[in-house]
């Protein structure tokens, strides 16, 4: 079985056609436990995502600030294993027919085998992956098995990232290119960097790939800036704090549900 | 003939020159956030002009010298060395170093290397305090702003060494994530780096991490070895049978290792944290228990489970407690150039106890885990034995937790008989 790298490019050409950005949603999975983690994705998507992010929680997720780690670390102490991510992934896609893709670090992945999980993750219907600690001088073998099951390679791309290296990591990706608004780890910031929005021109300039910006955004209207100049809008510590903050599972599910409701009207504001 | 001081970065030993992508066999490369792709290629481009620019050579070696206080002395232990067999036991006294360890020699390195880069602020990670120690101390000689994230259980065992940096002028941010030991102090200077990569450089404390860290920290340790070889064929009219050090990230024992890697007769010895012992699952064995995994930024062994999730390790001591190990190391092990060991606590502070009581020297818990195995590898060298043990560091900051181990709190044993 193939992965669904056509369904995203599917997806975001969709988008695009609207005249939009796309609305991104990040949720780890087995967060708050692993059913629950499902109910949110599929929350997200009903709130309004068009793509979703599921995490594969990791030990040592050094590219994470304290909401993800929070919730890295409540899955982990609940035993979740990568066969959970896969059925999160299975179950998400199978509900909505959205695409689905899987955010995390290298070694998970490379411990647990990359043809096995690049198999696993295209059987149970996942776009792709992005992998922010690999980066595009490491990551050929990665390339190699995910091109073999259609899935697609996101890279990051930051606002330190010269344009010769850009050009040498939109070449070598897929799917989309996710740019980091600005230089630091994630969660909620009251704004969006600057260099966003330089970052996203000059990262247009070396591919046709879909941009979309990831790093700080938690609400409608930033939702709607980001969404002036890019393709698409990722938003993944706002959705975690939402679950964090809510009293129990079910609270938790339904504020992931309105909040991808508020930023599904954010990506939507009128383009000036 | 160049002294030891300014012969730095030439000779380099045959075949221990990573690839230009940083690899050492198949293990190092750079497996980090695009975010730090231009900081840690500024720094490898730095490195090798340094290395290339005689003007850095004598300023280090002028350093090294006059404020460090090298060379260190090469200490014979006769009464130790009689229960190591009966052989002769020389002492490499990184302890004598100003600030009490090895860890000042890569630090000053780097911290020219962060002036010439132009930036005017410092971050580093530490696990028992002494590279912390160190990098505040080059931070306050050269007027660099300093922060250090130590795990917060680090930062009460090493308690000492935490008024020690602040009092040097650096701001102490205890970790509180994970298993708040050194594993995820580098996690969180990692996040701060990423965060301020601007005007900022992370002096990594060990040989391990992205590339150009792993070559780069090991050549400013190198230093160790090249004087420790010239010291025993000075004293002992030959080289020794082993050199032995501890390895945690591995920054000390690469140090002492390198200058003997074409002396196929000298066998190298690290000695890893074996915390309850290795069948326990509580320790720190990385290159005896791990298997090839990414941490950090590089490829090497790791302490992991089946699914790639890194185990939180153990160990009495703080500066050993760490579930990865410098590629170079990784790299000795599999070709067979180099032997690790495991230690277990107890071992090592039966040595730290015997070093002190026979020979007048308080080394640190890390050190001891060196000289425990010096006991076993003279046991089976020999009266005929020659050895050189790496004392990395002196024991000054463990003596709590070595007090409260062998009971000398309490008033109603008499110290040093109890236990």
């Amino acid at each position: 079985m193939s992965g669904n790298i056509e369904l995203l490019n599917t997806a975001l050409a969709g988008t695009k056609a609207e005249g939009r950005a796309a609305l991104i949603a990040y949720l780890p999975a087995g967060f708050p436990s692993v059913d629950g983690g499902i109910d949110a994705v599929k929350a997200a998507f009903e709130g309004g995502a068009d793509i979703v992010e599921v995490g594969l929680p990791y030990s040592d997720p050094v590219l994470d600030g304290p909401v993800i780690q929070t919730a890295d670390d409540i899955a982990l102490k609940n035993g979740l294993k990568i066969a959970d991510v896969m059925r999160t992934v299975r179950e998400a896609h199978e509900a909505t027919g959205k695409p689905v893709l899987v955010m995390t670090y290298w070694n998970p992945i490379d411990r647990y085998g990359v043809e096995r999980f690049t198999a696993e993750l295209a059987e149970a219907g996942g776009a792709g992956c992005i992998l922010p600690d690999l980066p595009v001088q490491e990551s050929a073998l990665w390339r190699e098995h995910a091109a073999k099951h259609d899935l697609a390679t996101v890279f990051v791309v930051a606002p330190s990232s010269k344009d010769a290296r850009l050009k040498e990591i939109t070449a070598a990706g897929s799917g989309f290119v996710y740019a980091a608004s600005l230089m630091g780890v994630t969660g909620t910031r009251e704004s969006v960097g600057e260099a966003a929005e330089d970052l996203v021109q000059r990262t247009k300039a070396t591919t046709d790939l879909p941009v979309c910006v990831g790093l700080g955004v938690s609400n409608r209207e930033q939702a709607a800036e980001v969404a002036q100049f890019a393709d698409g809008v990722i938003v993944g510590s706002a959705f975690v704090k939402a679950m964090l903050d809510a009293p129990d599972e079910a609270a938790g599910v339904a504020a992931v549900r309105r909040l991808a409701g508020e930023l599904a009207e954010g990506v939507r504001a009128k383009r000036s | 003939m160049p002294s030891d001081n300014n012969a730095f970065f030439v000779p380099e030993p045959q075949g221990q020159v990573p690839t230009p992508e940083g690899y050492f066999g198949k293990f190092g490369g750079k497996f980090i956030p695009e975010a730090l792709v231009a900081a840690v290629d500024e720094v490898a481009v730095e490195f090798e002009k340094a290395k290339q620019d005689p003007e850095f050579a004598r300023e280090l070696s002028e350093l090294l010298v006059n404020y460090t206080g090298r060379p260190s002395a090469l200490t014979e232990v006769p009464r130790f060395a009689q229960h190591a067999g009966g052989g002769r036991v020389f002492l490499k006294r990184e302890d004598l170093n100003h600030t009490g360890s090895h860890k000042i020699n890569n630090v000053l390195g780097q911290a020219l290397l962060t002036k010439r880069m132009g930036k005017p602020k410092v971050i580093a990670e530490t696990g028992a305090g002494q590279h912390g120690v160190a990098t505040a101390t080059a931070c306050a000689l050269f007027g660099l702003e300093c922060t250090i994230y130590m795990g917060e259980i680090d930062t009460q065992r090493q308690a000492l060494n935490v008024a020690r940096m602040r009092m040097l002028g650096a701001e102490v941010i205890a970790v509180k994530s994970g298993s708040r030991t050194l594993k995820d102090a580098v996690n969180e200077a990692f996040r701060a780096w990423v965060a301020n990569v601007e005007d900022t450089h992370y002096l990594f404390g060990t040989a391990a991490g992205p590339h150009p860290f792993p070559a780069m920290v090991r050549d400013f340790q190198r230093i160790i070895g090249v004087e420790a070889r010239r010291q025993i064929q000075e004293r002992a009219g030959r080289l020794p049978d082993a050199a032995v050090a501890c390895v945690g990230g591995g920054s000390n024992a690469i140090g002492l290792f390198h200058a003997f890697l074409d002396d196929t007769d000298v066998r190298l010895i690290g000695a890893e944290a074996g915390g309850h012992g290795v069948e326990s699952g509580e320790h720190a064995a990385t290159l005896t228990a791990g298997d090839p995994g990414i941490l950090h930024g590089s490829r090497s062994y790791v302490i992991q489970d089946e699914e790639g999730q890194i185990i939180e390790p153990y160990s009495i001591s703080a500066g050993l407690d760490y579930p990865g190990i410098g590629a170079e190391h990784a790299y000795l092990k599999d070709s067979g150039r180099a032997e690790y060991l495991p230690v277990t606590d107890d071992e090592a502070m039966q040595a730290l106890r015997l070093l002190s009581q026979t020979e007048g020297i308080i080394p640190a818990i890390e050190s001891a885990h060196a000289l425990a195995a010096a006991l076993r590898i003279g046991r089976d060298l020999g009266e005929d034995g020659l050895m050189v043990v790496n004392l990395s560091g002196r024991g000054d900051k463990d003596m709590d937790t070595a007090a409260r181990y062998f009971g000398y709190y309490d008033a109603s044993e008499n110290a040093g008989e109890s236990k």
